[in-house]
């Protein structure tokens, strides 16, 4: 284990005094093997530095990326989705950086950053372990619980598998014109045409489960059964026929 | 083939199946939809590009030019142009709506039929009633709707506001600005508290010894802690509002006196913005669908609980949890437009699904909302989640949200007119 895991685990184990045993248990789990991070941080280091002197470069430069605002390094070129959703309220806290790490385009539809994701959930939290000696004091990691469970957006090929019935996906669309424009207009809110359907499922899914910020999408979303945002795809995807 | 929105409505039209129509004996099922605003003006929409010209759609409106309500304030507090307001009915006709500029001013349900002012009537199957509001005579003694070119309510968009916006200009210097607040319910619960953000806004950059004072009939108001926190911030000292606590439901006003008596004390205003207590559109009434002042509807449906042929929309029906914004009547039509295509001609019908936010303005790049979603249960429309802006938010994300507004405005105003 690391030396920041084990730091980690320390302050987790004073902090779970206070917790019932149940949660102890879970709070004190290692958060993950920096030195493993620092082998699998080589296949971001082509877009992304960490470290003393780290500049950006294709990517932003990583240090202090815990706790610090999506989209807020100055006079970084990020994407319009990328700084809406800092304006929505999106910080890299672990929760975040795991599920972005999984899929980046589950919280940023339009990211430039052209990862596939790392699937493997160990690996992650390795990649973190490692992230997380270059950020001093992230304020959004409560120190007492570095290992809360993160929620991550990962598709069950069973929800990627349903078939949506596109005439309820018509009816249910109608909902989303009302503030995204039919011209694809994307003035303060984002564009939903030409979506790649599976983009958008993962987008509704990440919505529903609170991964993205925004507070009408959270609740848009999170009324809509798996069957409906199917449905709200086959509907989409009927019209690229 | 590329998605964008031409190809969405072409190709909704190619490829959707075709329901077997209900067999009639002449014609096709005719739809006739009286008010061409928020919630009728998309409905009239939808059923004609949905039932993919098997339903003839007729929309009865007077106005060439509709200027919506929202956003009107904002024109008070200058940031838009009365012109960036109004919208015409030519891309709907050209959708196949057959849009009749007249006044409906009777409605035979025995015979299905709705008398136009012009003469001759227009007869229908199912009727869509969205006629908005109307104000309860009596409500503010001493005004009525013929003194509202001196007390102006402005809570119809268009003449009104620009009436309004003209005497906050002319106002002298310290002068005084009286808004008598509405009681529940009526149209747009944060609109008149937006519009004091307007107003305070104008008056801080061309007026700013000029008083703001609210005579309010209501205990607390839609986004209060939000809109108190705003005007503490932008435009401390200028805004007093008096509740009910210090007779604010006590409130009768002079127009040729331009006098304001809130329970026995005399205030003089400069401007006097009389926002009275509001009602279903009177078509309703002359209808006889409504049950006190609105009109109530089934909430799967929005079908009259009074005539299973009329559906009434927006804020002419008791709308249950939902509030009376455009966005409601809106989401509400769309509902409707799915029930009244699946009853004349046979499509699928889903559960009713409903959805508000309401944006406001406070200053430059301070937006706030509020919102909710909703569902039909058997006896209303019944709230199911919901958020509002949290006080102390930052400005980067005030900002955001105000810019959402406007696309919201190009968003909905799309979905109402084509
Ligand atoms: C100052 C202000 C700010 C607002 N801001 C917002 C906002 O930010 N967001 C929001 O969602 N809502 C807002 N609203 C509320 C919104 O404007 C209304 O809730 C909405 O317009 C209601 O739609 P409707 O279809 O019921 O009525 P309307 O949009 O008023 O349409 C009714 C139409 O019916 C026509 N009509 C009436 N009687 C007849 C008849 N007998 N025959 C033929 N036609 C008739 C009228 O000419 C009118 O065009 C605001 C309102 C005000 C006053």
């Amino acid at each position: 284990m690391s030396g920041v895991a084990k730091y980690l685990s320390a302050v987790a184990l004073s902090a779970a005094a206070f917790l019932s045993p149940a949660l102890a248990a879970e709070e004190t789990e290692a958060l993950g093997d920096a030195d493993n991070g620092a082998v699998i941080f080589r296949k971001c280091q082509s877009c992304h530095a960490v470290g003393p002197d780290a500049k950006n470069k294709v990517g932003p430069q990583l240090n202090e990326v815990f706790g610090r605002k999506a989209g807020a390094i100055e006079g970084f070129r990020y994407s319009d989705g990328l700084i809406r959703e800092g304006n929505n309220g999106l910080v890299w806290d672990y929760e975040h950086l795991d599920a972005y790490l999984n899929n980046p385009k589950a919280l940023v539809s339009d990211t430039r950053m052209n990862f596939r994701g790392l699937k493997d959930e160990q690996e992650r939290h390795d990649v973190l372990a490692y992230l997380r000696q270059f950020s001093a004091s992230p304020r959004d990691i409560p120190e007492a619980q570095p290992t809360a469970i993160p929620k991550e957006i990962e598709l069950s090929d069973e929800i990627l598998a349903i078939v949506g019935d596109p005439e309820y996906g018509e009816y249910l669309s109608s909902e989303c014109t009302t503030c995204h424009q039919r011209d694809g207009g994307d003035e303060g809110i984002p564009s939903i045409t030409q979506w790649a359907t599976e983009d958008f499922v993962t987008a509704m899914h990440a919505y529903k489960e609170k991964i993205r910020p925004h507070p009408v999408m959270q609740m848009m979303a999170g009324r809509l059964t798996d069957e409906e945002i199917a449905a709200l795809a086959a509907y989409f995807a009927a019209l690229e026929d | 083939m590329t998605l964008n929105r031409r190809t969405f409505i072409a190709t909704g039209v190619a490829t959707a199946t075709m329901a077997a129509p209900m067999v009639r004996a002449s014609g096709k099922p005719r739809v006739v939809v009286v008010g061409g605003g928020a919630g009728g003006a998309t409905a009239a929409r939808y059923i004609a590009k949905d039932s993919k010209g098997e339903i003839d759609v007729t929309l009865i409106e007077p106005s060439r030019q509709y200027y919506t309500c929202f956003f009107s304030n904002l024109y008070l507090g200058g940031f838009r142009e009365m012109q960036s307001l109004g919208h015409s009915y030519g891309a709907l006709a050209s959708q196949g709506v057959n849009v009749v500029h007249d006044w409906a001013v009777g409605i035979d349900r025995d015979a299905k039929t709705v008398a136009l002012a012009g003469g001759g009537s227009v007869s229908y199957d199912r009727l869509i009633l969205s006629p908005g509001i109307d104000f309860i005579e009596g409500a503010v003694p001493g005004w009525s709707v013929a003194s509202q070119n001196k007390m102006p309510h402005a809570y119809k968009a268009g003449s009104q506001t620009e009436l309004l916006r003209a005497q906050i200009e002319a106002m002298p210097e310290g002068g005084t600005y009286v808004m008598v607040a509405p009681p529940n319910p009526y149209r747009c619960p944060p609109g008149p508290y937006e519009r004091i953000s307007m107003v305070a806004h104008t008056l801080k950059a061309t007026n700013p010894t000029a008083k703001i004072i609210i005579v309010d009939p209501k205990d607390k108001f839609s986004k209060q802690a939000l809109f108190e926190e705003g005007w503490g911030k932008h435009y401390s000292g200028m805004i007093e509002r008096i509740g009910p606590d210090f007779g604010g439901d006590k409130v009768s006003v002079n127009a040729d006196e331009m006098t304001v008596d809130v329970d026995g004390e005399v205030i003089k205003a400069d401007v006097c913005n009389v926002i009275p207590a509001m009602k279903a559109g009177r078509i309703c009434e002359m209808a006889s669908i409504t049950d006190g002042n609105w009109a109530p509807v089934s909430g799967h449906t929005m079908q009259s609980r009074i005539d299973e042929n009329i559906h009434v929309l927006g804020d002419a029906c008791a709308q249950g949890d939902m509030p009376k914004s455009g966005f409601s009547a809106n989401s509400q039509a769309k509902v409707a437009a799915m029930a009244v295509r699946g009853a004349l001609t046979g499509s699928k019908v889903f559960p009713a699904k409903f959805s508000n936010t309401c944006w406001s303005l406070i200053d430059s790049d301070d937006g706030i909302k509020v919102g909710a979603t909703y569902e039909a249960t058997d006896e209303k429309i019944a709230k199911v989640d919901g958020f509002i802006s949290a006080t102390g938010e930052d400005a980067a994300l005030r900002k955001a949200t105000y810019e959402e507004s406007v696309g919201w405005y190009a968003g909905i105003t799309a979905d109402m007119f084509g």
